[in-house]
């Protein structure tokens, strides 16, 4: 196992060394650089700005000094965010994104599952049907609507329960405070939620009907026993072969949900340095999310292989 | 039995097989297709949709542009129980944006440009996607080897982040758009043709081509290609949600359309930063976008299920 793991970690490198050079040069054809926009600027002045950044060198040493601090783990000054390196950006904004993303897919996993396989036990009945049927809302709308219907809802109009009003909060991150996280740890969840219940509900009903659940049953087994032991175990399999793109949807609606909810996250930092054209700070980021894409893919990859034992090294 | 009656039944039934007008995977397909009640519902519902965004902006009595200072942000006048009195200067069915600006009107630009998107970028991605695909398929070996890794390479960055990375460099330019979408989302066409690809390529058809000597870009032209475009068109039909999915998006985040002109993702921003005060800003355009990407998902289920071989 450890040869199959050390081979994909190294199959990984030239992915990222490809999306790196991609990302770099794309960004430096761009016609106008990140100081255009600003006041006119007296020639030298402008030199001299050009030459701190290494923009008054040929692209290909720009291309050679990136790589070089890339390897020292330095991703550049931002150039929007004066003071302020990629690097340190990025190390503010990842803690709070990641602990969003993790929530998020937990929560998937967990509710996923859950609905999944209740629909699963009653096949064809209308707890199914209207599981599905929510299912298939949750992949169809987009995080950019459920997020604002949602905070109107839950944040504005609010909850009226047993005489209370109850109110979340509609926007910021309140230092990762519970009530700050529910609405967009839930929005940033539900199109998971939903994929991952139809993927559990599919394989749930095949492995249902297959011989060793009827051989379990036959010995008399409860019933809650077959299902939590016996069935979910293999009905799980594909849930984990989906935790890559899961994790890459997860990432785009990352994007969308700190905007909408004002957190700041690496996804918001990377949608205004998109808006700004604050070229290194967009790269970082893209380099970073490319890194935790290959990094939890491999991840994914492995615990496939160590779940299923049908599944050989072997490439 | 006797041998001439076995024989003369046989011819019987030989020409009644004569008779009989052969069906073509294609005619089955549409007869299978026109069965499936939620796929027709949706080809319908989604025609309705596009010929209100072309026709409705020639007789309409408002512009998508053009501004009433006095009516900025009413109220649909149906709208039930608002407490805001608000008379805006004529009929507006879905109400006023944030500007004072038609919401119809503009929901239906928005319609105009989402649809046109979702056309154009697909017909971009098909392009890419199929020929490449073909290409890597048909010649094989290391070619295929390396094109096959570099999509491999391409897959492991969400799309959107490319998109966006190309929306930067080209300046959030209106028809780079709609290139630059198409030009990112054809890696899975690219391998649902390659792979097709692959079975047909040991067809004796093709064989058959080779031997006539038949080049091989014609042959992936002629003889390669309209037999994969079975599973094409499945796809085709799910990339156009896709896309338009991604273009709003873009748009959502402010790095797609640019004011004055709109696209959906433009409008439920719009409608998200006014919900508070009104609500219809939000609920129409979210409403048209999500019956529209229902629609596409039912008919790419309807043609996925009338087109596949198992249940033949």
């Amino acid at each position: 196992m450890w040869a199959y793991a050390t081979r994909r970690v190294l199959g990984a490198i030239p992915t990222l060394f490809i999306i790196i050079t991609m990302t770099f040069f794309l960004m430096h054809v761009a016609p106008g650089g990140p100081f255009d926009a600003q006041r006119h600027l007296p020639p030298e002045i402008e030199h001299n700005i050009r030459a701190a950044y290494n923009l008054d060198k040929p692209v290909w040493q720009q291309y050679a000094i990136y790589l070089g601090r890339l390897a020292h783990g330095d991703l550049g000054p931002s150039y929007k965010n004066h003071d302020f390196t990629v690097t340190e950006l990025i190390a503010v904004g990842l803690p709070v994104s990641a602990r969003l993303g993790l929530s998020a897919i937990l929560l998937a996993i967990f509710i996923g599952i859950g609905l999944g396989t209740v629909a699963a036990l009653n096949q064809n009945k209308l707890t199914d049907y209207g599981v599905m049927g929510i299912a298939m809302i949750g992949i169809t709308i987009p995080t950019f609507v459920t997020g604002p219907i949602l905070t109107l809802f839950l944040g504005i109009y609010g909850l009226h329960l047993f005489g209370y009003d109850f109110f979340l909060p509609a926007g910021g991150w309140n230092g990762g405070a519970l009530a700050n996280m529910i609405l967009p740890v839930t929005v940033l969840a539900l199109p998971q939620i939903a994929v991952i219940a139809r993927l559990v509900r599919g394989s749930m009903v095949e492995v249902l009907r297959s011989n060793y659940v009827r051989t379990a049953r036959a010995k008399g087994l409860p019933s809650h026993i077959v299902v939590l032991r016996h069935a979910l175990r293999a009905a799980l399999l594909p849930v984990v072969s989906y935790l890559g793109p899961a994790i890459a949807g997860l990432l785009t609606g990352s994007l969308i949900v700190e905007t909408i909810f004002g957190i700041p996250g690496i996804g918001r930092y990377f949608v205004e340095g998109a808006i700004n054209r604050d070229y290194t700070l967009v790269m970082g980021v893209v380099i970073c999310y490319a890194a935790f894409v290959i990094f939890l893919n491999l991840v994914a990859d492995i615990l496939y292989a160590v779940l299923d034992p049908r599944v050989r090294y072997s490439q | 039995m006797s041998a001439p009656g076995l024989a003369n039944r046989n011819t019987v039934t030989l020409e009644r097989a004569l008779d009989i007008k052969g069906r073509s995977l294609w005619t089955d397909a549409r007869r299978r297709l026109i069965q499936n009640k939620a796929a027709v519902a949706s080809i319908v519902l989604l025609s309705l949709i596009a010929l209100l965004a072309i026709f409705v902006p020639f007789f309409w009595p408002y512009s998508y542009a053009a501004i009433d200072y006095g009516a900025i942000g009413c109220a649909p006048d149906w709208w039930p129980d608002w407490n805001v009195p608000c008379h805006a200067g004529g009929w507006h069915v879905f109400g006023m944006d944030q500007n004072g600006r038609d919401l119809f009107i503009r929901v239906l630009y928005g319609a105009r440009i989402s649809l046109s998107v979702g056309l154009v970028a697909t017909l971009v991605s098909l392009f890419i996607g199929v020929s490449y695909g073909a290409i890597a398929g048909f010649v094989g070996g290391t070619l295929d080897a390396l094109m096959m890794r570099f999509v491999d390479v391409l897959y492991s960055l969400p799309y959107i982040f490319l998109v966006i990375v190309l929306m930067v460099v080209f300046n959030q330019n209106f028809f780079l758009l709609f290139v630059a979408i198409g030009a990112v989302e054809w890696l899975t066409m690219a391998r649902i043709v390659r792979g097709q690809t692959l079975s047909i390529k040991q067809k004796e058809y093709i064989e058959a081509a080779r031997a006539a000597g038949v080049g091989t870009l014609a042959t992936i032209r002629r003889h390669v290609i309209p037999n994969v475009l079975g599973p094409v068109v499945v796809y085709v039909t799910l990339t156009i949600p896709t896309i338009i999915l991604a273009e709003s998006f873009l748009s959502f985040l402010g790095l797609g359309i640019q004011p004055p002109m709109t696209s959906w993702g433009v409008l439920i921003k719009d409608g998200a930063d006014q919900m508070e005060t009104a609500p219809w800003m939000l609920i129409f355009p979210a409403l048209f976008m999500g019956v529209t990407l229902f629609c596409f998902n039912f008919i790419g289920d309807g043609l996925r299920d009338a087109l596949d071989p198992k249940d033949r």
